[in-house]
C-alpha cells in the first residue's frame, strides 16, 4: 500500500501512531513492509490456507462474535441435505461435471430454496448458465422464490447448518499447514491470529487490505471470500475501522465498474441478458434474483435505465426496448476477445487509454490479436505499444511477424489529458470527485466523451431505417454542446446518470425510482450525486471543516453514505456496539437512525421491526437485517448461489506450481479456465525446469503499463531500468551477480532485466525444501514514448481464469532463472522451445 | 549589511560568516524576488490526480493559457495536500514533449505512419464501425436471439471518466457490441 497508493497509507501511518499493529503479508519486501511492525513473506498462490487456517483458529477456539454473527450472519442457516463439501469429495464439491469442468451449484443451496422441483431446474439453468458468464450482483439474491427467512438453527448446533459446515471445511486448515505451504513459521502465525482477534470485537476492529495480489489467481474471487468469512466471524463488517478495502489502481477503475466497460453488467451491477436465460423483461426480472432485499426493486432500476437509453421509445408496450439490449452466450471477456482477434472473428478493435501489449498477460497472444485485425482505433497520451506493434513490436524482431505482412489499419487520435476535461472520477472507496476543467486540449486532442458523442452521431447518420439499426436510431444522443470542438456537456452525462422524475427535474435518491417507466436513471447506485440539480461530486469542503466521516467532500455511492452496510456498527437493539465504535445508531425519540454517516438502512425501520407475510424489497427485512441487498439480510459466511467454484473458498494450487497441494487430491482449482492453444503454452504441470515461483508488482515511481510514467523525465529517472530482485541464496544458486543480467524464462517467453541482489527477498521453506521467488514490476515496454524502455514482464505470463469473473492468473507462476542477456531473434524461440520440451 | 554593497550581502560570505546557512543567509536579491509560480497564475482548477485510485486532491495552475504547476490540494480530507511522485510530476504529464497531440494513420500493410486529419478519422471509424457491424450481425446464435456484433470489441475504461465509461457502453450496447471490457477485469 505505500508503494502502490502512498497518500493513502498515511492513514495506516496515522493508526499506527494510535497504536494499531499493522501487519504486511507479502511475497515481496516493498516500502510498506518497510514500516510494518511485522513484515510475513508468503508463498504467492497460497493465501486461502493463511485465511482459512485464521478462519479455523476463530471457530475452533470459539473467538468469534457470537452475538453479531448470530444476528447478522448466515452462521444459523441450514443448507440442503444434498450438499456435499470438499471434505466428502476430497476436493471437489457436489454437482462437479468432470467433462465440461462446470459446477451444478443447485445441490449448494439452502434447505428449502431446493424444496420445488421447477424452481430446481430453473435455478440449476441460472446456475449452470452463470458458470458460462460471469454473473452480477443480484447473486446475492439466490433467485426467484426464495424466502427472507430460510429454515436455520439459532443454536448453532444443527450439523447442517453454515457454523458447522465451515467448521468442518476449514478444520484441516491448521498453522502446520500454513507453515508447509505458504512458509509462515507457526509462531509467526500465532502471533497474526493472536493480534486479529484481540483486536476484534465490540471495543476493536480489524480492517483487511488488498489489490490485484489477492485477485489475480485462478482462485481469486475465494481469496476475497476468505477474507469476507473472517471478517464477519470476527464482526468486522459495517463498522468503523473495519471492513475489507479493495485498493484499486487505476483513477476510475472502481467508476468503469459501477458504469462498467465490462461485457456482463449494465450500469448499477445489473445483470446483461443472456440468450439461454432470458426470453423477455418478465422473465429477465424472475430469473435475475429474489423478490426480498433491495434487488427486489430490480424493475425500477432496470426500467429506470432503459427509459434513459430510449426515452419515449421505451414504453410499457414493447417492455421499455428490453429487446434492443443485445444477449450473450457465454464468456465475451478480454482473453476471449484476444483469441476471437487470433481467430478472425473480432474484426475492429478500440482500445482506448488502455496497452494490453503490455498491460495484458501474455502480450504475445495480444499482439498477435492485434495483427489480426482489420481495423484498431488507439486512443492515449502518447503512441502506446498496442499502437505501434506493427513497426516495433518483439515478434518483428523473432520473425514471427512482418511489417509488410500485418493487414491492420491503424488510427491513432490523441487523447485530452485529466486536466482539459471536466468530468468525475471514482476512487477506491467508491467517491465521485468532480474534476474541474484547467483548459482546452492542445492540437487534436479530445476527450473520450468527445469522440464517443460525435462518433455515434456520424454512426447514426449512416444507419438507415433497417430493423437492426433501431436501436441506435432511437437512443436518446442529445447532449448540449460547448465551446469551438462542441464538446458534449459532462454535466448533461452525470445528470442523465442520476436520473429525472415525472417532472423532468432531477431526482435525490434511488429510493424515488418507479416500475412503470415514469423514471429515468442511467445509473441507480449514482441516483443522488445530482440531487436538487447541484453537482454533489464537486462539492469541496475543506477537510478540516468537517467531522472526520467529511461526508461534504464529494459524494459517495450510494446515497453518500461512506460505509457501507453501517447498520452493523449498531447491536440489534440499535445501540453502538461500544462507545469507542459508535457510528450509527437508532435514535427511539425521534424514530429515526442517526450518527456520523448516512444511515445504510430503511431511515424508519426500527430495530424490532419484523417484516409481515408477503413482505417484498427491503420490507421483507427485518430490523435486524444490515445487509440489505441479499435476500435474507445476512452477511453471507456461506455462498447458496451465485460462484462458479464453490460456496466456500478452498486451497488449490495455482496451475503453475513448484508445490503439491497437500490439502486435497485436486492440484488446482477444477473450475478454472485454461486456453490450451499454440498462442498460449503453459509450463508442464511439476516441471523441474521452471523451478522458481514468478510474480509481479508495481512501483511507486511508475504506472501500469508505463504510457503515463515512462515518458516523464523525473519518473523515467527515479527508476530507469527494469530489475528482478532475488534473494543471495538464489544468486549463487543461479550465478546472478548484483548490478549484472538475468534472464527469466518460461513456457511464453524469455525477458531481460537488471539484478538486484537484495536480502530483502527471503527463500521461503515450503514442504521441507527451499522455494525461491522471483519477484518483477511490469511498468516497462519497447516503446510508448518511453525515455526508458525494457522488456515486458507481463509476456512471460500465461492466459488462466477464474471461472468467476475471467481475472487471469497473473500473480503466481513459474519460472526459470539464468545468468547474463537473453538471446535475440530466432535463437530467442530456440531457448523457449529448449526449455518446454528440453 | 545594508551598508556593505553587494559582497557583504553575497550569501556565501554570510554564510561563511557563521549565520545559519539554510536560512536567512541563503538570500540574495535574486531569491527575494522569486515568486511561487502558483501566485501568478491566471487561474486554479480543483482537479483529481489521473494515476491511482486514492483520489488525490489537485490544484492546476494555469498562466498564459499552459500548465504552470500542479500541487495537492491542501483542503482534501482524503490527501491533505499531500501527492506522491507520480502526482507530483503530473504537469510533466500534461506536457511533456512526447506526448501526441496529431491523429496518426497506418494503412494496411504500411511501413509507416502518415498524417490524417481528425474529422477525416472520425468519418472513416464510423465508416468502418457501420460496415463492421453489418458484416459480423448476429440475428440468432443457437436458435436464441442475441441481436449483436461479435465483429468489433473495446478495451479501456478504467483511466477514464464515469460520463465517457456511460456514454461508451451506452452506443456499444445501442449498436449491439458486447465484448466491451476494461482493466477492471484484468
Ligand atoms: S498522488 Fe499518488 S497516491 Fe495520490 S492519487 Fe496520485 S498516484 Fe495515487
Amino acid at each position: 500500500m505505500a508503494e502502490c497508493h502512498p497518500v493513502g497509507f498515511q492513514w495506516v501511518m496515522e493508526a499506527r501512531l494510535r497504536g494499531a499493529k499493522v501487519f504486511h503479508i507479502d511475497p515481496r519486501f516493498s516500502r510498506t513492509s518497510a514500516v510494518a511492525d511485522r513484515y510475513l513473506p508468503i508463498r504467492a498462490g497460497s493465501d486461502i490456507v493463511l485465511l482459512g487456517a485464521l478462519i479455523n483458529h476463530v471457530l475452533s477456539n470459539e473467538l468469534y462474535f457470537r452475538e453479531y454473527v448470530l444476528a447478522y450472519t448466515n452462521a444459523a442457516t441450514l443448507v440442503s441435505k444434498r450438499f456435499q463439501d470438499t471434505e466428502d469429495l476430497d476436493g471437489l464439491f457436489s454437482g462437479f461435471d468432470p467433462e465440461s469442468h462446470r459446477y451444478d451449484p443447485s445441490s449448494w443451496a439452502y434447505e428449502g430454496d431446493e424444496e420445488s422441483e421447477a424452481e430446481t431446474d430453473e435455478m440449476r439453468e441460472g446456475g449452470g448458465q452463470h458458470a458460462e458468464a460471469a454473473g452480477s450482483d443480484s447473486y446475492g439474491a439466490r433467485g426467484a422464490g426464495a424466502s427472507a427467512r430460510p429454515p436455520s438453527d439459532p443454536t448453532l448446533r444443527h450439523p447442517r447448518c453454515v457454523l458447522q459446515i465451515l467448521k468442518r471445511h476449514f478444520a484441516r486448515y491448521t498453522p502446520e499447514m500454513v507453515a508447509e505451504l505458504c512458509g509462515i513459521p507457526p509462531e509467526d502465525f500465532a502471533e497474526l491470529a493472536e493480534a486479529i482477534t484481540a483486536n476484534s470485537g465490540r471495543e476493536r476492529t480489524t480492517a483487511w487490505v488488498y489489490s490485484v495480489g489477492w485477485t489475480q489467481h485462478s482462485v481469486g474471487a475465494q481469496y476475497i471470500r476468505a477474507s469476507a468469512i473472517l471478517q464477519l466471524l470476527l464482526g468486522n463488517m459495517g463498522r468503523p475501522g473495519g471492513g475489507i478495502m479493495a485498493l484499486r489502481g487505476h483513477a476510475s477503475i472502481q467508476g468503469s465498474t459501477d458504469i462498467p466497460t465490462l461485457f456482463n453488467l449494465l450500469p448499477g451491477y445489473i445483470a446483461m441478458p443472456h440468450a439461454h436465460r432470458h426470453e423477455d423483461l418478465a422473465h429477465y426480472l424472475e430469473m435475475e434474483g429474489a423478490d426480498t432485499g433491495y434487488w427486489g426493486n430490480r424493475r425500477s432500476y432496470l426500467v429506470s435505465l432503459l427509459k434513459s437509453w430510449w426515452g419515449d421509445a421505451a414504453t410499457e408496450d414493447n417492455d421499455f426496448c428490453f429487446g434492443y439490449l443485445p444477449r450473450l452466450t457465454g464468456d465475451h471477456g478480454h482473453y476471449a476477445t484476444v483469441m476471437g482477434q487470433i481467430d478472425g472473428t473480432v474484426k475492429g478493435y478500440f482500445v482506448i487509454g488502455e496497452n494490453p501489449a503490455v498491460g495484458s498477460a501474455n502480450g504475445k497472444a495480444q499482439r498477435l490479436g492485434l495483427a489480426n485485425l482489420e481495423w484498431l482505433v488507439v486512443r492515449d497520451l502518447t503512441l502506446v505499444e498496442t499502437a505501434t506493434f506493427w513497426k516495433d513490436g518483439p515478434e518483428l524482431e523473432t520473425g514471427e511477424l512482418r511489417t509488410g505482412d500485418i493487414a491492420t489499419e491503424v488510427f491513432f487520435l490523441p487523447a485530452a489529458s485529466h486536466v482539459e476535461k471536466e468530468g468525475t472520477f471514482t476512487n477506491t472507496q467508491r467517491l465521485l470527485q468532480w474534476r474541474e476543467k484547467a483548459l482546452d486540449p492542445p492540437g487534436e486532442c479530445r476527450s473520450d466523451l468527445w469522440f464517443y458523442y460525435h462518433l455515434g452521431k456520424r454512426i447514426r447518420r449512416r444507419l438507415g431505417d433497417d430493423e437492426i439499426d433501431r436501436p441506435a436510431i432511437e437512443l436518446t444522443w442529445d447532449y448540449p454542446e460547448e465551446g469551438e470542438h462542441r464538446e458534449p456537456s459532462a454535466e448533461a452525462v452525470l445528470r442523465e446518470i442520476n436520473g429525472t422524475g415525472p417532472d423532468g427535474r432531477a431526482l435525490s435518491s434511488y429510493r424515488e425510482l418507479a416500475p412503470d417507466g415514469s423514471t429515468r436513471c442511467g445509473c441507480w447506485i449514482y441516483c443522488g450525486v445530482y440531487a436538487d440539480e447541484v453537482n454533489q461530486a464537486a462539492r469541496r469542503e475543506p477537510g478540516s471543516r468537517q467531522s472526520w466521516v467529511a461526508p461534504e467532500w464529494g459524494w459517495a455511492w450510494p446515497a453518500n453514505r461512506r460505509i457501507l452496510y453501517n447498520r452493523a456498527s449498531a447491536d440489534p437493539e440499535g445501540r453502538p456496539w461500544s462507545e469507542r465504535k459508535a457510528y450509527i445508531w437508532w435514535d427511539a425519540e425521534k424514530g429515526e437512525w442517526t450518527g456520523h454517516d448516512v444511515p445504510d438502512f430503511d431511515l424508519r425501520k426500527p430495530p424490532d421491526y419484523e417484516p409481515p407475510d408477503g413482505a417484498r424489497a427491503e420490507a421483507a427485512l427485518a430490523g435486524t437485517d444490515p445487509f440489505i441487498m441479499q435476500s435474507d439480510g445476512k452477511g453471507w459466511l456461506y455462498v447458496p448461489s451465485g460462484l462458479s467454484d464453490g460456496p466456500l473458498p478452498t486451497h488449490y494450487e495455482p496451475h503453475e506450481s513448484p508445490v503439491l497441494n497437500t490439502l486435497y487430491a485436486r492440484q488446482s482449482n477444477p473450475a478454472r479456465r485454461t486456453y490450451d492453444r499454440p498462442e498460449n503454452p503453459y509450463n508442464p504441470p511439476g516441471s523441474a525446469r521452471f523451478p522458481y515461483v514468478f510474480t509481479t508488482s508495481r512501483l511507486t515511481e511508475h504506472h501500469t503499463a508505463g504510457a503515463m510514467s515512462r515518458s516523464l523525465a523525473y519518473l523515467a529517472e527515479l527508476q530507469p531500468e527494469l530489475f528482478c530482485e532475488v534473494s543471495p541464496q538464489l544468486a549463487a544458486e543461479v550465478g546472478l551477480v548484483n548490478g549484472g543480467w538475468a534472464t527469466i524464462v518460461t513456457s511464453r517467453t524469455a525477458i531481460e532485466a537488471r539484478v538486484l541482489v537484495t536480502d530483502r527477498v527471503r527463500p521461503l521453506r515450503v514442504q521441507r525444501q527451499i522455494i525461491h521467488q522471483v519477484v518483477m514490476p511490469y511498468h516497462w515496454g519497447y516503446g510508448g514514448g518511453g525515455l526508458v524502455t525494457g522488456d515486458i514482464v507481463n509476456d512471460l505470463l500465461p492466459v488462466v481464469l477464474d471461472p468467476n469473473v475471467y481475472i487471469q492468473e497473473s500473480k503466481a507462476c513459474t519460472c526459470a532463472v539464468l545468468p547474463g542477456r537473453r538471446p535475440r531473434g530466432q535463437a530467442l524461440l530456440d531457448l523457449i522451445e529448449e526449455y518446454r520440451h528440453g | 549589511m545594508a551598508d556593505g554593497g553587494w559582497i557583504s550581502r553575497w550569501p556565501v560570505i554570510r554564510q561563511l560568516k557563521g549565520e545559519d546557512g539554510r536560512r536567512d543567509a541563503a538570500r540574495s536579491a535574486r531569491t527575494d524576488a522569486l515568486r511561487p509560480r502558483t501566485e501568478e497564475a491566471d487561474t486554479v482548477a480543483r482537479s483529481v490526480c489521473p494515476y491511482c485510485a486514492v483520489g488525490c486532491g489537485q490544484l492546476v495552475y494555469v498562466k498564459d493559457g499552459k500548465v504552470s504547476q500542479i500541487e495537492g490540494d491542501p483542503d482534501s480530507p482524503i490527501s491533505r495536500g499531500r501527492l506522491c511522485p507520480k502526482g507530483s510530476a503530473s504537469k510533466q504529464l500534461v506536457t511533456h514533449p512526447g506526448r501526441q497531440t496529431q491523429v496518426l494513420y497506418r494503412r494496411p500493410y504500411g511501413t509507416e505512419w502518415e498524417r490524417l486529419d481528425l474529422e477525416t478519422a472520425m468519418d472513416m471509424i464510423a465508416d468502418r464501425v457501420v460496415r463492421t457491424r453489418r458484416e459480423t450481425w448476429q440475428e440468432t446464435h443457437e436458435g436464441k436471439e442475441v441481436r449483436r456484433t461479435l465483429g468489433i470489441a473495446s478495451l479501456g475504461g478504467a483511466t477514464l471518466d464515469n460520463e465517457e465509461n456511460y456514454l461508451m457502453k451506452k452506443l456499444y450496447t445501442a449498436l449491439g457490441a458486447i465484448q466491451v471490457e476494461n482493466q477492471a477485469r484484468i
